[in-house]
């Protein structure tokens, strides 16, 4: 399994772009036009689920269920996403999910990853291939065929009801991002590293001092995808945490949802879990737009090798 | 000089196997041996030999339903979400102003958390006031009950599926930006127009990328549970649930332990039959690089 995308200097820049739609037939143009509205189009699609669910959270009950359908409540109700997020304890689930879960678990991935990386990407040794691709083959035992005794096993340590089941496992290196890593670290330059160890340094110094430094696109591509996955995570928590005080937030919605749908007196219901979701949605939304650049720099990048 | 690499080796590697011991094998040879037992979690375990993989195979009609439902949501929401992540990756790769922000535009349903898009699409699909039947009621189409009808309750997960398509997206239009330039120029000087580009050049240089999504996506739609968990509960009758739903209520609901372990062998098994096949054929559609250089 390579993932290779040769990143090549000579990207088609805009100007030649411009260029050569100036030298377009009609028929040509006309393309570029149905191009440009099939993409729109899609775009719009797309989009309109994710508009709904913010038009969604501004309504009250009497403009959430008006057939057709109000896209642009008025009046609008901003305080729902003050009121719904009161309705239950969402700034301990924030907490939670990020101090207890995903800061733990991310801090865990890229550093255990990034050294395992380095030891199947930078040190030759014969048995390293081999080993390698047992490495990528346990990515496809589910995780369902450990679920039940790593249950077992955490019952045994007394972790249930902790994060330590979700945290501590981090620390030992995730195959995907070892193997996005890896990549990444085969295109830097073994003279570099050649170097170094002439002038004595281990593999640690030559891993913290420069490897690190120069994988930066990389390493906040795992950091992210592993922050994410943490933050979305819905199984892990479902399974080990059960302590109310300790519930992640994609439990604490769900928890809503099934409060809201066995009482149907509350009132804003639907509105309420539309302001939550879309208050959960917001901190990753704001991290793609403006780590945009960084990211697909770094996806497209750990693919290279040389 | 050897010797010292090799104690490096095993040094920055350990980690990983240590975890690949404690946290992936060790679990698997137990969940193995659990998969041979009747065991309630309070009781010891007892030792029924392949009577759980008997029953799994001869008895158990719900486990067949969803590894019917498995494969028809995994298969149809993979090749569906590929077309479209190929042809919106295809439409999105232009150095033209407005791309950022159609690519964000995109990508932002994959970021919705499954929980909170499972919310989404139970209102996006409810039978009559739900966007999706009111969009087609447009056309004077009268849309189906989604989510209440066995026979429409797995294309809407799939829809649900393709909206999340924004991450595979990315990872294509990445790899687009890496084909080198010359290559579509050669091909215009010889006359190719966009078309053959498209299939000459772009589809064959992104076939590995297509192939790492095509492994990561199969190893998750077998997987899929969140979805199915919130949305629809597995029901009506049945229609939606998937394996590992079932496994799971198995596991964590009835307290059938040993049974669960022996659905999650013959999904590994399943699982591993897939990716080889996958594998296989890689060398016929896979195109790398490297070989041509060498």
């Amino acid at each position: 399994m390579n993932l290779r995308v040769p990143v090549n200097p000579l990207q088609r820049t805009t100007s030649a772009e411009i260029e050569r739609l100036r030298k377009l037939t009609p028929l040509g143009w006309l393309t570029e036009i149905l191009k440009y509205t099939v993409l729109t189009l899609l775009t719009v699609t797309y989009i309109l689920p994710f508009f709904w669910m913010v038009s969604s959270a501004l309504k009250n009950d009497s403009q959430v269920y008006v057939v057709p359908p109000i896209w642009i409540p008025s009046p609008a109700y901003w305080e729902n996403f003050v009121n719904a997020w009161a309705s239950q304890p969402f700034n301990l689930y924030v907490w939670n999910t990020v101090w207890l879960y995903a800061i733990p678990a991310t801090v865990g991935i890229v550093l255990s990853s990034a050294i395992v990386a380095y030891g199947f990407s930078r040190i030759k040794w014969p048995g390293r291939e081999t080993l390698f691709y047992l490495c990528l083959a346990t990515m496809m035992v589910p995780f369902q065929v450990q679920m039940v005794p790593l249950f077992m096993i955490f019952k045994q340590f007394g972790w249930i009801d902790s994060f330590l089941p979700l945290i501590v496992p981090a620390f030992f290196g995730s195959p995907f991002y070892i193997f996005m890593l890896r990549q990444f670290f085969m295109t830097i330059p073994a003279e570099l590293s050649d170097a170094a160890r002439i002038d004595g340094a281990n593999e640690l110094d030559i891993l913290f001092r420069i490897i690190l430094p120069l994988s930066r696109p990389a390493l906040t591509v795992v950091a992210l995808f592993a922050f994410i996955g943490a933050w979305n995570d819905y199984l892990g928590p479902l399974i080990y945490v059960h302590d109310n005080s300790k519930l992640v937030l994609a439990l604490g919605v769900e928890n809503m949802r099934r409060a809201m749908m066995f009482n149907s007196t509350i009132s804003n219901a639907y509105p309420y879990l539309m302001a939550v979701s879309t208050i959960v949605v917001l901190p990753i939304l704001i991290m793609f737009f403006f780590g945009q650049k960084t990211f697909i720099e770094g996806i497209s990048m750990t693919g290279i090798k040389e | 000089m050897k010797k010292r690499e090799a104690l490096w080796f095993y040094i920055m590697v350990s980690p990983w196997i240590f975890g690949f011991l404690v946290f992936t094998l060790g679990p698997m040879v137990y969940s193995a041996y659990l998969s041979l037992t009747e065991w309630d979690l309070f009781n010891a375990p007892k030792f029924v030999g392949l009577q759980n993989y008997i029953d799994l195979f001869t008895k158990d009609r719900i486990f067949w339903k969803t590894v019917g439902n498995t494969f028809y949501y995994g298969l149809t929401s993979m090749v569906l979400g590929m077309i479209c992540a190929l042809l919106i990756a295809n439409l999105l790769n232009k150095p033209l102003p407005g791309m950022r922000v159609y690519r964000t535009l995109l990508y932002i349903p994959a970021t919705v958390p499954v929980v909170a898009s499972s919310l989404l699409f139970i209102r996006l699909l409810a039978p009559d006031a739900g966007l999706v039947n009111q969009f087609l009621a447009l056309f004077g189409i009268d849309g189906p009950p989604w989510l209440l009808s066995t026979v429409w309750v797995k294309p809407a997960l799939i829809l649900m599926s393709l909206w999340g398509v924004g991450g595979g997206v990315t990872l294509l239009v990445a790899g687009m930006k890496g084909i080198p330039m010359e290559f579509y120029e050669a091909a215009a000087i010889d006359g190719a127009n966009s078309r053959q580009q498209f299939w000459y050049i772009t589809l064959p240089m992104l076939s590995p990328v297509i192939f790492f999504n095509l492994v990561m996506g199969l190893i998750g739609s077998l997987q899929t549970f969140t979805e199915v968990y919130i949305v629809t509960g597995g029901g009506p009758n049945n229609a939606s649930k998937m394996i590992v739903p079932y496994l799971f209520d198995n596991a964590f609901r009835w307290y059938k332990m040993g049974y669960a372990s022996a659905i999650a062998w013959v999904l590994f098994f399943i699982a591993l039959i897939f990716t080889t096949l996958v594998f296989r054929s890689s060398s016929l559609w896979v195109y790398y690089e490297s070989e041509v250089k060498k």
